[in-house]
């Protein structure tokens, strides 16, 4: 579990472009965590913003109706 | 005067906006049967070039592998490209996704402008291009094999012109060798054929235009055994490159003894 959701609540964000529930105040790092990715292998886009410093993931807030995508290299020509 | 064997075989690698690249094969990672069946094609072709496309992580598939886990980036450069954008800013924006990977800055530029042909969209090209290039990118542009788009994306800063030689995955070999040939004759920029080589003769014959390289996937993926065809394409890029290089014999349509005419008995 990712926070306190009893103490701070639910938000909705959308990830990948479905819904998604998350604790109020959880940030960046902890939704990756929580999706048991490794932020050195994905690239996150939230809110049409590509956030390119991975250092910075730990401190990035979320809120309620972002909208992220979150991509990684796949085989292709 | 002949040349030795050391002399005749090709003296330069493959030079692109000042980087050297030690095949001049480049080959895509799509449609493998398996992440193993992949690296073993890729190692046998010998490419360092290998091309990756950027896509949604899938949530729903716990711990889905990224082809980042079979593909070591310090062996192989990274060429993310924009396959399934339609237009330029879709294109902008997944290049700017590739690059925020923190590999390189180039990008396979695609902006494909028709579902059953997959053939590019030029005008959408040219846009993409020139915001890419002014944002520092390396643009490898996968255009049509017509020479007035391939001046447009040179002039535009496209480190290397990509001209298809039959749409993707169609497996047609070269359609138009006299369109190739033209471009690789007018641009200074690095001329890479990209798409339809599906045999090894199909890449021997693009090589013998003179063109700087060839990026290939389903030919070598979609064979029976892409282990063998991936060492099949090597030899034949290298091969045609070699003929190239060597210069090939005047066409003759009448024949001409090999052996000697004269000395023949009862002369």
């Amino acid at each position: 579990m990712i926070g306190t959701p009893e103490a701070s609540g639910i938000i909705t964000l959308t990830v990948n472009g479905a819904p998604r529930e998350i604790p109020r105040n959880s940030t960046l790092a902890e939704l990756l965590g929580a999706l048991s990715l490794d932020p050195r292998l994905v690239v996150v886009e939230h809110n049409r913003t590509i956030l390119r410093d991975r250092e910075k993931y730990a401190a990035q807030p979320l809120a309620s109706g972002d909208v992220l995508e979150i991509v990684h290299f796949v085989g292709g020509g | 005067m002949a040349t030795t064997v050391e002399a005749s075989l090709d003296p330069n690698p493959l030079t692109i906006a000042g980087r050297e690249f030690r095949s001049r094969l480049l080959v895509g990672t799509g449609k493998y049967s398996s992440n193993v069946a992949m690296m073993d094609a890729i190692e046998a072709s010998g490419a360092e070039v290998v091309t990756v496309a950027v896509r949604r992580v899938d949530l729903n598939r716990a711990n889905e592998e990224g082809i980042l886990n079979h593909l070591d980036p310090d062996r192989f450069f990274l060429l993310a490209n924009t396959a399934g954008c339609y237009s330029a800013d879709d294109a902008v924006r997944y290049a700017r996704l590739a690059r925020a990977a923190g590999f390189n800055e180039w990008i396979k530029l695609e902006v494909i402008g028709d579902q059953e042909t997959l053939l590019p969209d030029t005008t959408g090209l040219l846009e993409a291009t020139r915001t890419l290039a002014a944002e520092g990118f390396k643009v490898m542009a996968y255009t049509n094999d017509d020479l007035i788009t391939a001046l447009r994306l040179e002039e535009a800063g496209a480190v290397a012109v990509m001209p298809l030689a039959s749409p993707i995955g169609s497996g047609l070999g070269m359609l138009n060798q006299y369109a190739i040939r033209t471009i690789k004759r007018r641009l200074q920029v690095p001329v890479i054929v990209d798409a339809g080589v599906g045999t090894a003769s199909d890449a021997c014959l693009v090589m013998e235009q003179g063109v700087d390289g060839i990026l290939m996937n389903t030919g070598i993926a979609a064979a029976a055994d892409p282990v063998r065809m991936a060492t099949a394409m090597r030899q034949a890029v290298d091969s045609g490159r070699l003929a190239y290089l060597a210069g090939r014999m005047p066409r003759r349509e009448v024949a001409v003894p090999s052996s000697p005419v004269s000395g023949m008995l009862d002369q």
